[in-house]
C-alpha cells in the first residue's frame, strides 16, 4: 500500500491521485472496450485457424507467376485503373454543373444587395445537401447497393464513385472557387455577363491549377476505392483478391498485393508529376 | 592515477570535412581526481567542445586520450557508455523538456543509476521526490518542486540543471557555464553549492567560465583557451592579469572598434 | 534619336506548350480506352427497365425499421463499431511509439530504413483487403476487424511518430545519453513529454478516421454496422438495411460535430 500513498506528506505529489484515479478509470474503459469488440487472441491460437494462416502464409512464397496468372493479373489491374477512370470522369462531369450552382460567389441574385433571393439560396442549399448525402454515404455501401442494382460487375464499381466523388468533388470545387481571388468574378457578374461566361472568364483560370491538383489526387484515391469495391463484387483487382483469399491461395495473393503496392506508387508518383508539370 | 589524461590531442567535428579546421588542437594536460578547475577563454575559443570530449561526446581526431585510466575509444559501445554513467555533463543551455514537472526534470539525473524499471515508475510516481526537494533547496527552488518547468525563469532553470547535478552520482563533473543567467549574487551561492558538492563527493569538477573574476576567486587551478589551443594551465596564484588580457585580447579589441565577433571555425558552405 | 516605332498588327499569340497539348491529348485517350475495355452494359443502365427495378428497389427502404427492437441492435452494432475503432487506435498508437523508435534513427540507419519500409507496406495496404485476410486467422466477426485497423494504422501512426519524433529538440535527450541514460530511458525522460501532444492529436486524428472505416469493414464479415448491413441486404430486408444505413450516416454526423468542436475548443476560442 505504501506504493500507493502519495509520499510523506511533506512531499506529497499533487498530481498522484488525479493519476490514479485516471488509471482505474482508463482500465475501466479498456475492459469495457475489449468485451464491446469480442477481443480473443486465444482465437488466433485455435488448431484450425492456425492451420487454415500457415496454409495461406506458406503460399506467399514464392508468388504466382505463371504467363496465363500474370496476364489475368494484368487485365485486372487494368479494369480496375478503367474503373476508377471511368468513374472519376462522370463524377466530375456530374460535379461540374452542381458547382456551378452552389458556389455563392457565382450568384447573379446576389450583385449588388450581398444577399440571394429566397430560391436561389433554397435550391443552394438543397443542392448542397444532395452532395453531402452523396459523399457521407460510404463508397463502399454505395457499392454494395449497385451491385444488387445493376449486377456484379464493374458497372457497380463505376457507378458508385461517380456518385460518392461527385459529392466530394462537388464540395472541393466550390470551396476552392470561394476561396480565390474574388474581382475578376465580381466584375464580369456585375457588368451583365451570365453565370457560366463569369465562371470560364473570371473563377476558373485563377483556380485552374488547384482544382486540377485536387482532381488527380482525387484519381488516386479513386484507384484504391476500386481495389476495395472489387472485395463486394464489383470486379478488377479486388474482386480476382478476395476470389483468392476465400481459397487461401496465399501465391495468388501474395502477387497481387505486390502488383496493388506498386500501382499505388506509380498512380502516385504520376499524380505528382502531373500536379508538378502545371503548377 | 590521473583521471583524464590529454596527450597532442586535436578534435574535430563530426560534420566537418578531412582537412577542415580542428576547433582543439595540441591538447596536453592531466587531471587528476578531486581536483577543481575551471576553464575561461572567449566565446568561439573551444570552451564547449573541450566538455563534450571530456565526456566521450567527441572522439579524438590524433593523440591518446585517457579517462579514469583507459581509453574509452577503444572499449565496446557497451563499455564506453558504463563508463558514461561515472561523468556527468552539464550543457549551457538546461537540458528541461518545458512541459515536464520540476521534480521529474531534476530526478532525471538519476537515470543512469536506475534499471529502465525503475526509470519508467518514477515518471509515473517519482521515486525520489524528498532527495530532489533537498537538491533543489540547496538551490533555493525547494517550492519549485511540482511546477511545470516552462513556467520558470531562465536562470531558474540553470539552477535546476545543477539540482540534477546534485542527484547524480557521477564522480567527474563537467559544468559548461552554470551562471550565464544568473546575477551575482545567485551566482556566488549556486558557485558555492556547486563546488561544496563537489568537493564532500571528491569529485573532479571542470567548470568553464565567463566570469574571469568568478574563476579566479574559487577554483585553484585555471585553464586558459585561445582559439582552440591551451594558453596556460596553472594554478590561479600564478595567473596574471597579463595572461588573462592576452585570451581575451581581440575580443576586446573587437569590441571597441565595433567590429563583429570572430569568425567561428567551421568551414562555411557558399 | 531613333524613336520606337508602334506596331500596327497584333503581336503573334503566345504558343500553346507541346507537352501541354500532348498531355491533354493522352488524358483523352486514356479516359476513352477507360470507358471502352470496360464492360459497361449503358443500355442496361437507361433502359425503362433498369429504371423500373431501381425504383422498386429503392422504394423497398422506406420507411425503415424504427422498432424498438431493432434499433436495440443496431446501438448494440454501434458500440460494436465504436470498441473496434477504440481498441484498434489503441493497439497501433502502442506499436505505433515502440516502431517509431527505430524509424526515427536511434538505432542506427539501416535499422531505420527497414522499419520505415515495414511501416510503409503496412499502410498501403487498406484496412478492408486487412480484415479480408486477418478473417482467416481471426474468424468472422469484430476481432478481426480491431486487428485490421490496427495493423494498418500502426503503419499510419508510427510513420507520422517518427516523423514527430525526429523533429523535436535533441538536446535533453542527447544530455541524457552523453551522461549514461539507456536509449528508451532518455527517450521517455527527455523527447516525450515535448511531442506528447502532437502525438495525441495525430491518434484522436486516427480514431475519427477509424470510425468511418470500422462502420464499413463489417461488409466482409468483419462486425459492427457493416455486418448488420451486409446480412440484411443477402436477404433483402430492405427497411432494415435502411436503418443500418441511416444509423452509419448519423454516426459519421455525429463524430464529425464532436470533432469540429473540439477543435474550435483546442485552437481556443
Amino acid at each position: 500500500m505504501r506504493f500507493f500513498s502519495a509520499t510523506t506528506e511533506r512531499y506529497a505529489d499533487p498530481a498522484w491521485h488525479g493519476r490514479v484515479t485516471g488509471s482505474l478509470l482508463a482500465v475501466l474503459v479498456l475492459w469495457a472496450l475489449l468485451v464491446a469488440s469480442e477481443f480473443k487472441p486465444w482465437a488466433l491460437l485455435d488448431a484450425r485457424s492456425m492451420a487454415a494462416t500457415g496454409h495461406f502464409l506458406r503460399g506467399f512464397l514464392p508468388p504466382a507467376h505463371s504467363p496465363e496468372f500474370l496476364a489475368m493479373l494484368l487485365q485486372a489491374t487494368w479494369q480496375t485503373v478503367a474503373m476508377a477512370t471511368a468513374g472519376l470522369t462522370l463524377a466530375l462531369l456530374g460535379a461540374i454543373p452542381l458547382t456551378l450552382v452552389i458556389t455563392r460567389r457565382l450568384s447573379v441574385s446576389a450583385i449588388g444587395t450581398g444577399r440571394m433571393s429566397r430560391l436561389s439560396a433554397l435550391v443552394r442549399q438543397c443542392v448542397r445537401w444532395l452532395l453531402v448525402l452523396l459523399r457521407s454515404v460510404p463508397e463502399l455501401v454505395w457499392a454494395l447497393l449497385l451491385v444488387r442494382i445493376v449486377g456484379l460487375g464493374v458497372t457497380a464499381g463505376v457507378l458508385a464513385i461517380a456518385l460518392t466523388y461527385c459529392g466530394m468533388l462537388g464540395k472541393v470545387y466550390a470551396e476552392i472557387l470561394e476561396s480565390s481571388d474574388i474581382h475578376a468574378t465580381e466584375t464580369l457578374l456585375q457588368n451583365g455577363n451570365g453565370r457560366l461566361a463569369a465562371f470560364f472568364y473570371g473563377a476558373l483560370p485563377e483556380s485552374a491549377q488547384e482544382l486540377l491538383s485536387y482532381t488527380m489526387y482525387r484519381w488516386e484515391c479513386a484507384i484504391r476505392g476500386s481495389v476495395v469495391m472489387g472485395f463486394v463484387g464489383a470486379g478488377g483487382l479486388g474482386q480476382r483478391m478476395d476470389e483468392s483469399i476465400k481459397m487461401l491461395a496465399g501465391d495468388e495473393v501474395a502477387s497481387m498485393l505486390i502488383v496493388f503496392v506498386l500501382l499505388v506508387a506509380v498512380s502516385d508518383s504520376m499524380s505528382k508529376l502531373l500536379r508538378r508539370h502545371w503548377s | 592515477m590521473a583521471a583524464i589524461e590529454l596527450n597532442a590531442v586535436s578534435v574535430r567535428h563530426p560534420t566537418t570535412a578531412a582537412n577542415g579546421p580542428h576547433p582543439l588542437r595540441e591538447l596536453n594536460l592531466s587531471i587528476a581526481a578531486g581536483e577543481q578547475v575551471a576553464v575561461i577563454g572567449a566565446s568561439g575559443a573551444g570552451k564547449t567542445t573541450f566538455l563534450h570530449l571530456l565526456a566521450c561526446a567527441l572522439r579524438p581526431d590524433t593523440g591518446d586520450f585517457k579517462l579514469f585510466g583507459s581509453d574509452p575509444w577503444v572499449l565496446s559501445e557497451t563499455a564506453r557508455h558504463a563508463l558514461r554513467t561515472r561523468l556527468f555533463l552539464a550543457p549551457q543551455v538546461p537540458p528541461l523538456p518545458p512541459r515536464q514537472r520540476v521534480v521529474t526534470a531534476v530526478l532525471a539525473g538519476r537515470v543512469p543509476q536506475w534499471s529502465l524499471w525503475q526509470a519508467i515508475v518514477s515518471l509515473i510516481k517519482p521515486r525520489d521526490a524528498e532527495a530532489a526537494y533537498h537538491a533543489l533547496a540547496r538551490f533555493d527552488l525547494q517550492d519549485k518542486l511540482y511546477m511545470r518547468v516552462d513556467r520558470l525563469s531562465g536562470g531558474e532553470r540553470q539552477r535546476c540543471g545543477m539540482a540534477r547535478l546534485v542527484l547524480s552520482d557521477a564522480e567527474l563533473l563537467l559544468v559548461d557555464e552554470p551562471l550565464s543567467a544568473l546575477d551575482p549574487t545567485l551566482s556566488r551561492q549556486t558557485l558555492t553549492a556547486l563546488l561544496q558538492e563537489a568537493t564532500s563527493r571528491q569529485a573532479t569538477l571542470i567548470c568553464s567560465l565567463h566570469h574571469v573574476a568568478f574563476a579566479r576567486a574559487y577554483f585553484p587551478r585555471i585553464i586558459g583557451l585561445r582559439e582552440g589551443i591551451v594558453m596556460f594551465d596553472m594554478p590561479r596564484e600564478q595567473v596574471t592579469d597579463a595572461m588573462v588580457e592576452a585570451l581575451y585580447q581581440n575580443e576586446r579589441q573587437r569590441d571597441a572598434l565595433g567590429l563583429d565577433p570572430p569568425l567561428a571555425l567551421e568551414p562555411r558552405g557558399f | 534619336m531613333k524613336v520606337a516605332m508602334y506596331k500596327t498588327s497584333l503581336p503573334p499569340p503566345p504558343a500553346v506548350r507541346t507537352s501541354t497539348i500532348i498531355l491533354l491529348l493522352g488524358w483523352a485517350a486514356f479516359i476513352a480506352a477507360s470507358f471502352a475495355s470496360l464492360p459497361l452494359a449503358w443500355s442496361d443502365i437507361f433502359s425503362a427497365e433498369a429504371v423500373r427495378s431501381s425504383r422498386e428497389f429503392l422504394q423497398g427502404f422506406a420507411p425503415p425499421d424504427m422498432s424498438p427492437e431493432f434499433l436495440a441492435r443496431i446501438a448494440i452494432a454501434t458500440q460494436e463499431t465504436l470498441a473496434m475503432s477504440a481498441l484498434g487506435t489503441i493497439i497501433a498508437a502502442i506499436l505505433g511509439i515502440m516502431l517509431a523508435l527505430p524509424a526515427s534513427g536511434r538505432y542506427g540507419i539501416a535499422l531505420r530504413s527497414v522499419t520505415r519500409a515495414t511501416l510503409n507496406s503496412l499502410r498501403s495496404v487498406p484496412e478492408l483487403i486487412w480484415a479480408s485476410m486477418l478473417l482467416i486467422a481471426a474468424g468472422l466477426g469484430p476481432f478481426a476487424g480491431t486487428l485490421a485497423l490496427a495493423v494498418h494504422t500502426t503503419g499510419v501512426l508510427g510513420r507520422l511518430f517518427a516523423d514527430a519524433i525526429e523533429n523535436g529538440q535533441r538536446l535533453p535527450e542527447t544530455t541524457l545519453s552523453i551522461n549514461g541514460s539507456k536509449p528508451v530511458a532518455a527517450f521517455l525522460y527527455a523527447t516525450l513529454p515535448q511531442t506528447l501532444p502532437q502525438l495525441m492529436s495525430y491518434t484522436l486524428y486516427r480514431w475519427e478516421n477509424n470510425i468511418r472505416a470500422a462502420a464499413i469493414l463489417g461488409i466482409v464479415g468483419a462486425g459492427g454496422l457493416g455486418q448488420m448491413l451486409k446480412y440484411h441486404l443477402s436477404l433483402f430486408q430492405m427497411p432494415q438495411a435502411a436503418s443500418v444505413i441511416l444509423a452509419m450516416l448519423l454516426l459519421v454526423a455525429i463524430v464529425d460535430a464532436i470533432s469540429y468542436a473540439w477543435r474550435r475548443s483546442m485552437t481556443g476560442t
